[in-house]
């Protein structure tokens, strides 16, 4: 299972980068881009949107479902990967970079739901 | 028993193969005290009995006379050559096409639908159909304010009343406000200031009293306030009429009946809904899409599923989880089979025939709430109510007269409909009848002031 | 291996071998211009402008076929035979009850045709007296007091249901607080779909190990914010909630109404009553249980019937006698309202009323009798053919089956369409892992579920010497697997006609 060690992970199979200039990116894992299969279709948030940590942020969709993406830690959308919107199949070919779905500008010590390390998110996604 | 194969010997078998020692062990799990209640239903009819039976009920209706009746169902010629092939057995029992590899029957048609739908409304993307008229119109209102995230509706009231309760119904329980837009004397709609609290701005056209509505200008009212603009159209109108897709409707909806639907008491026809492209993604109902096999061969299949109940379960645009597939698919066999001209022919007589008629009552001195153009219908005022009238004129052999609703401001009347199928002999009839009963002929006209006030 | 399972007739098929190379074509490619097939009465007249305004008008009519009479009956003909059907072959779709769809039905439908919904009610008193008739009838199947036959289909009665038990709610004064919809965790879609059009939250309660739901869980569940329980019984694996009665009376202790899904009515039909198990408002799938055509995938009906307390709500207008007239009864000022224009889908309310009209109690029972027997039957073949049962024990009228080990659902269904029959509901419910949902209903005789049993294990067979067999499967489909992304990625919902 591909899950690079420098991000962070939650149980629901989001990653987010660590704050850069307070600025967080968020993708869905490999892990996740294979059980869905090849995606179809983004929905995306607005950008200028306030998430809070958990709340459902995105819909990624495949031929045969629909999954709720929920923001890793709280914030205020400030990006999301127009590219998607014609090409869905970049999460698909590259959840890690070109599959990133969008970016939130976080609070200092905003509460997240990132605690995973890469090899705690592996356990998890292994065992469920 | 009738359709039920299993003899004696089957059952034992049966039994036996399964391993219990009988039936009612196969229905041990029910408890004894809601298990075999008697049941108060008529003795078994068997086939001729039934069919003698169900001839004395029709005998008791009126069927095949001339009909002047609308309000969302009419009586057009339907050729006898579209419910042969739209009712083979094959259409008629095959269940959705979720297996698209041998139902390219249904799916190829569903496709075929759609495009025509889109061609007749001039807008790109129609569903495969939803249940009625009145309800594609309440899922089209729901679309609005998905897309919108506004909290009311604006809705005129030359919509068909019963579109407006189902209205009501649908957005009540999400708390969104339905508001009405009143007609004016002409009996059309004044184009209304549009608040930006309003998701959409709904127009029939031609309305329920059957005059045509500006709607160019209702669309662009509706784009001013950052709604969308919704038209409820007669889709036999499209032969003729402006696409709602050449004013700037945003969805066109309404109710298939007249695309060739026998009337059948009321149902079961068809809702059509056809939105423009960035309304896709929010579009509820089954949708077919073009695609390939492994081979390259073009095929058809159910697509963007993931808007609905099935996968999407909480959260899908709408609960719908069929749509009026054999209905459609009488409209799609029908259109193929009249084509352009010959469904302009039937728009054509339809307006022909109803102007035809206008003028015959005209001329004996109807009072005719006639200030606005109509397509199909019009509005004749009565001295008696419309609901006598319809009753007398039925006791005369004439179907005619769909009561004129209280809630118009105007009195007693009828709305009188006309298609290619009435004759000069059926006009003759219903104004010679009309004018038996005293509703025409002088003494029968009121003043001029009176009309719309 | 395969000489001694029979094979069928693929519909539209190449007959064992591959199926055409070129794309069939649309009706938009057929005929040319000029052409037409039916003439409307034609009258002569002022021009529409003149009548209209130009205005009015579209400046260019739309492109529909231009085709003669014959090579229309030619290209949908031809459609039908690249089609499935129930008169063709065998197609257990669980919870959908494809059953017979008696020709008698359709000479039924054909006396009510010709009736206008608005025509004047003395003169309907024939069709009037007949929807009467089966509000009753359908009210005695049930166990309900007060039957409407308004919805359009299933899902479009589940939404009245629920919006009648909102309206009941509110009118106690609890509307705001009751604001939850328990559904199961195997529930059809439409259940929670229904409950959020409604304005209601939905929680799921889990399914024990026994296939019923967990009771335990259900009722710590229930409380003061419920506002309903939505239930199925036999619920959607085929098994028949045991603790119903218990189930009912704890809902309705803790104050929430209790919903009934009718979409597996067929096997308790005439045997036991959703009103008798505690059950306020019910819908019924005429579809299914009262054979009325699928269609392609509509039109249904979904009447939905209630128990007294609630029948101040029912959707307007009702078919009432008084004395000896027939009246459409619209004055009900607690009703939720219309569900949709007219009175119902009278034409398959005809075809409804047919059906229960031949069998009578006697036959609706034997109808939920052998429905029965033939799941209970068809499971112990499966199981022979090396399938497993997900809740093995003694089922209502369907059943949840698994592949044998290392076989995907989808590869064994897709082998399936080989053999001409049809494959059973796939992946469905969810809570089952490639599940295989099997309704053969009491229509079909031993020998047709012998011969799937047969063709099943033949599958079996084949997949076991070659493994690369199923993942080429259909191979004589008039076309095959297909490519549902990219018809997700790149929707093409219409015919693209060349650029005018």
């Amino acid at each position: 299972m591909n899950t690079p060690d420098h991000l962070r992970y939650t149980p629901s199979h989001e990653w987010a980068t660590e704050p850069d200039d307070g600025v967080v990116t968020v993708g869905i894992t490999d892990f996740a881009q294979d059980q869905l299969g090849d995606v179809v279709f983004v929905e995306l948030p607005e950008v200028g949107r306030q998430l809070a940590a958990g709340e459902a942020a995105a819909v990624v969709e495949s031929v045969k479902t629909a999954s709720d993406i929920y923001a890793p830690v709280g914030g205020e959308v400030v990006e999301v990967n127009q590219a998607l919107l014609d090409a869905p199949e970049a999460i698909n070919t590259d959840a890690y970079g070109e599959g990133w779905l969008f970016r939130l500008r976080v609070a200092d010590g905003a509460a997240g739901n990132a605690r995973l390390d890469a090899a705690g998110y592996r356990a998890v996604a292994e065992e469920g | 028993m009738p359709y039920v194969p299993h003899s004696d010997e089957d059952v034992r078998r049966a039994l036996a193969t399964i391993g219990v020692e009988d039936l009612d062990a196969l229905f041990a799990d029910v408890p004894h005290e809601i298990l075999d209640p008697p049941l108060d239903l008529a003795a078994p009819m068997d086939e001729v009995t039934l069919l003698a039976h169900l001839d004395a009920l029709a005998a008791k209706d009126q069927q095949g006379v001339p009909t002047f009746l609308g309000g969302g169902v009419r009586r057009h010629f339907i050729p006898a050559v579209t419910p042969r092939l739209a009712l083979q057995s094959e259409f008629v029992t095959a269940y959705t096409p979720y297996q698209p590899e041998v139902a390219q029957g249904v799916l190829q048609a569903t496709f075929e639908f759609q495009t025509m739908m889109s061609e007749l409304t001039g807008l790109p993307i129609a569903n495969a159909s939803l249940y009625d008229g009145a309800s594609a119109v309440a899922e089209a209102a729901l679309l609005a304010v998905r897309q919108t995230r506004r909290e009311a509706v604006l809705v005129s009231r030359g919509a068909h009343p019963e579109t407006r309760e189902v209205l009501q119904t649908y957005l009540w329980p999400l708390g969104i406000d339905v508001e009405v837009v009143d007609l004016d004397p002409t009996l059309t709609t004044p184009v209304p200031t549009v608040g930006d609290h309003v998701a959409a701005l709904i127009v029939q056209h031609p309305n329920h009293l059957g005059y045509l509505e500006a709607m160019p200008a209702m669309a662009a009212a509706a784009h001013a306030a950052g709604a969308l603009a919704i038209a409820v159209v007669d889709p036999l109108s499209l032969a003729v009429l402006r696409e709602p897709g050449r004013y700037g409707a945003d969805i066109a909806v309404g109710d298939g009946q007249v695309l060739g639907v026998p009337m059948q008491f009321g149902g079961p026809a068809f809702g059509f809904m056809v939105v423009t492209e960035p309304l896709l993604r929010q579009l509820p109902g089954r949708l077919v899409g073009q695609t390939t096999d492994v081979d390259g061969r073009r095929a058809f299949v159910l697509t963007l599923q993931a808007r609905e109940q099935h996968i999407r379960r909480g959260k899908a645009k709408s609960n719908i989880c069929s749509n009026h597939q054999l209905a459609a698919l009488l409209a799609t066999v029908n259109m193929a089979a009249l084509g352009p001209a010959g469904l302009r022919e039937m728009a054509e007589g339809t307006v022909r025939r109803a102007h035809q008629l206008a003028a015959a009552l005209r001329d004996d001195g109807g009072d005719m709430a006639e200030n606005g153009r109509f397509f199909a219908e019009f509005v004749l005022r009565t001295r008696q109510d419309g609901a006598t009238v319809r009753r007398r004129l039925a006791e005369r052999g004439l179907r005619a007269g769909v009561p004129l609703p209280a809630e118009y401001g105007l009195g007693d009347g009828v709305i009188l409909a006309a298609t290619e199928l009435i004759t000069d002999a059926d006009i003759a009839a219903l104004a010679g009848a009309l004018h038996d009963i005293g509703e025409l002929g002088a003494g029968a006209s009121r003043p001029a002031e009176e009309v719309g006030a | 291996m395969s000489d001694h399972v029979e094979r069928f007739d693929v519909p539209g098929g190449a007959g064992g071998g591959r199926p055409p190379q070129r794309d069939f074509p649309l009706i938009f490619e057929r005929g040319a211009p000029g052409r037409r097939a039916a003439r409307p009465p034609l009258t002569e007249g002022a021009p529409l402008a003149e009548l209209l305004g130009e205005d009015a008008l579209r400046a260019a009519p739309p492109r529909l076929p231009e085709v003669a009479e014959l090579d229309l009956v030619r290209h949908y003909t031809q459609l039908a035979h690249r089609q499935f059907s129930i008169d063709g072959n065998f197609y257990p779709l669980g919870s959908c009850t494809m059953k017979y769809n008696p020709k008698l039905h359709e000479d039924a439908a054909e006396r009510f045709l010709d009736l206008h919904p608005y025509q004047d009610p003395d003169h309907a008193q024939g069709i009037l007296e007949l929807l009467h008739g089966l509000q009753h009838d359908l009210a005695t199947i049930t166990g309900m007091d007060a039957m409407s036959l308004q919805p359009a289909a299933g899902a479009h009665g589940e939404l009245t249901g629920i919006l009648m038990i909102r309206a009941y709610h509110e009118a106690n004064g609890e509307g705001e607080q009751r604001r939850v919809v328990i559904c199961p965790d195997g529930a059809h879609g439409t259940n929670p779909a229904t409950a959020s059009m409604a304005g209601y939250d939905v929680v799921e309660v889990p399914t024990g190990p026994d296939g019923e739901v967990d009771l335990a869980a259900f009722e710590a569940a229930l409380g003061p914010h419920t506002a309903a329980v939505m239930l199925t019984n036999p619920n959607t694996l085929g098994i028949f909630e045991t603790r119903i009665l218990r189930m009912a009376e704890a809902a309705h202790a803790a104050g929430a109404q209790l919903y009934y899904d009718g979409a597996n009515l067929n096997a308790v039909v005439g045997r036991a009553r959703p009103g008798d198990m505690g059950f306020d408002v019910v819908h019924l799938n005429l579809h299914k249980t009262f054979t009325t055509p699928h269609g392609g995938g509509g039109p249904g009906t979904g009447p939905v019937g209630v128990k007294a307390h609630l029948a101040p709500y029912l959707p307007v207008p009702l078919v009432q006698r008084l004395g000896e007239r027939f009246v459409l009864e619209g004055e009900r000022p607690t009703s939720v309202g219309r569900m949709r224009s007219f009175y119902g889908n009278v034409g398959n309310l005809v075809r409804a009323y047919a059906y229960i009209r031949t069998l009578g109690a006697e036959g609706l029972r034997r109808v939920a009798s052998m429905a029965v027997l033939n799941a209970n039957y068809l499971r112990t073949r499966m199981k022979e053919a090396g399938f497993t049962v997900a809740y093995d024990r003694v089922n209502m009228h369907e059943f949840v089956a698994q592949p044998p080990a290392g076989l995907r659902t989808l590869d064994i269904a897709k082998a399936l369409l080989d053999y001409g029959v049809h494959p059973m509901t796939v992946y469905f419910p969810l809570i089952v892992k490639e599940a295989m949902m099997v309704e053969p209903t009491e229509t079909e005789s031993l020998e047709t579920l012998d011969a799937y049993a047969a063709v099943l294990a033949d599958v079996v067979a084949r997949a076991a010497a070659d493994p690369a067999y199923l993942a080429g499967a259909p191979r004589h489909t008039p076309v095959r697997r297909l490519d549902e992304t990219a018809a997700a990625r790149k929707p093409i919902l219409r015919y693209g006609f060349a650029e005018r």
